[in-house]
């Protein structure tokens, strides 16, 4: 029955969904909109008419479930509300029982048990909507962590054998393993015999930031090269001394500059100005 | 311990189950922080006795939440953090306050540490059932 009523519900879930005020024709067009529309109906009508289970987890509505999570995580990543999200498929439960209403007018029995029907079907497919839309959601999320962590931790070479790296934001432990291992490669890379590890952003240093710390010096050490801390502000200082961190076999400073000027005397450079000459 | 009498201003619960909601809690507490005029020093001792308590938690007792509220006793103004667990408990709270002292491979110094840095400290634990750490920061202390 609802084979042949294919094209009227289509039609009339278009029509639901164009004349929606949270229609978002500037992330899918019209045209997009109707493609994706008329394959979930196709496919859902099909699956309809087999009088097959209502159970959507089933074997006989994975293609139904599929089409719709694809749907779903790409309005996921396309920037959909969870509203916008949740009217597309709700407008299509409104058009399905509105044919049926049309077909069983006389017939309220049957009215009755197939519109349950529908309702059960489609809640069900509402779910598993959320399911994927959120899922494509964290996706997104993950993915920026990710990035964060990436372009958060750059190791630079300020001169011919130093290296410095601005730490900005809490350490936790996966960032150090970051940390470690970007600034560990890049001494290999540059030969240096020096990094300066500033941390004049990380807001507060607790014992575990203080024991990673710890380690990514003696990692440091270990491949032939001095690590020096700067960046320590008052307050931090404090703080460390309160807690009983014991950092006294690291070399600390309290601003890259003065980190800066200990690693030329280490190196036997110096910086002078132009035309002054060496006493 | 000395139970000065304090007038509770305000109270917010921050639930702490993920990585994330970690530098969200710290954010709520220094936000309070910086409402009560703390300084930048106390400020900072806060935020990472804070930061002790919620490792703590994330790494025994897999989460739990914090209270963060706003007390007075009447001149001056503080902030009190009720850190609680359903995790497994400590076992022996006198060895847990003693520096160096860890079941995991840290440095030993959270609790102990955290006691220094805040106004007063007050631990209670049953095996099993899990852990309530409550610390209190005056704005001037």
């Amino acid at each position: 029955m609802l084979q042949k009523k294919k094209k009227t519900i289509l039609e009339l879930w278009m029509k639901n969904q164009l004349a929606d005020e949270g229609l978002r024709e500037d992330l899918i067009s019209n045209d997009e909109l109707r493609s994706q529309s008329e394959e979930l109906v196709d496919s859902l009508v099909g699956n309809l008419s087999l009088e097959s289970s209502i159970d959507v987890d089933s074997d006989a509505w994975s293609p139904v479930v599929e089409i719709l999570g694809g749907i779903a995580i790409t309005r996921a990543r396309q920037g959909f509300s969870p509203r916008e999200t949740g009217n597309f498929i709700f407008s299509l439960k409104e058009a399905l029982l509105e044919v049926l209403q049309q077909e069983f007018a006389g017939d309220l029995q049957t009215l009755f048990t197939e519109s349950l029907k529908i309702n059960r079907i489609m809640d069900a497919l509402s779910v598993v909507t959320f399911e994927t839309f959120i899922k494509g959601r964290e996706e997104v999320i993950l993915r920026q962590t990710d990035e964060i962590a990436e372009i958060s931790t750059p190791v630079i070479r300020v001169w011919n054998g130093i290296l410095a790296l601005p730490i900005i934001g809490t350490l936790d432990s996966a960032r150090t393993q970051i940390v470690m291992e970007n600034l560990l490669q890049e001494i290999v890379e540059t030969g240096s015999s020096i990094a300066i590890l500033d941390i004049s952003g990380v807001p507060a240093v607790d014992s575990l930031v203080a024991q990673h710390l710890i380690k990514t010096v003696s990692a440091t050490r270990l491949m032939g090269a001095e690590c020096i801390i700067s960046g320590i502000r008052p307050e931090i200082a404090q703080t460390v001394v309160h807690l009983g961190i014991d950092l006294s076999n690291i070399i600390t400073k309290a601003s890259l500059a003065s980190a800066l000027a200990h690693a030329f005397k280490v190196m036997r450079l110096e910086v002078r100005k132009v035309g002054t000459v060496q006493k | 311990m000395r139970v000065p009498m304090t007038l509770s201003l305000s109270k917010d619960t921050v639930l702490v189950e993920k990585e994330q909601d970690v530098v969200f809690l710290k954010n709520r507490v220094k936000e309070v922080a910086v409402k009560i005029k703390m300084g930048l020093v106390n400020q900072t001792r806060l935020l990472t006795a804070a930061s002790e308590l919620v490792r703590n938690m994330m790494r025994y007792a897999n989460g739990g939440k914090c209270h963060i509220e706003v007390v007075s006793s009447g001149r001056v103004n503080g902030v009190r953090l009720t850190f609680i667990d359903r995790g497994p408990g400590i076992p022996d709270i006198a060895a847990a306050m003693r520096d160096g002292f860890s079941t995991g491979k840290s440095l030993g110094l959270g609790l102990p540490g955290t006691k220094r840095l805040v106004n007063e400290f007050d631990i209670k634990s049953k095996v099993g059932e899990g852990t309530t750490v409550t610390i209190l920061k005056w704005a001037n202390g």
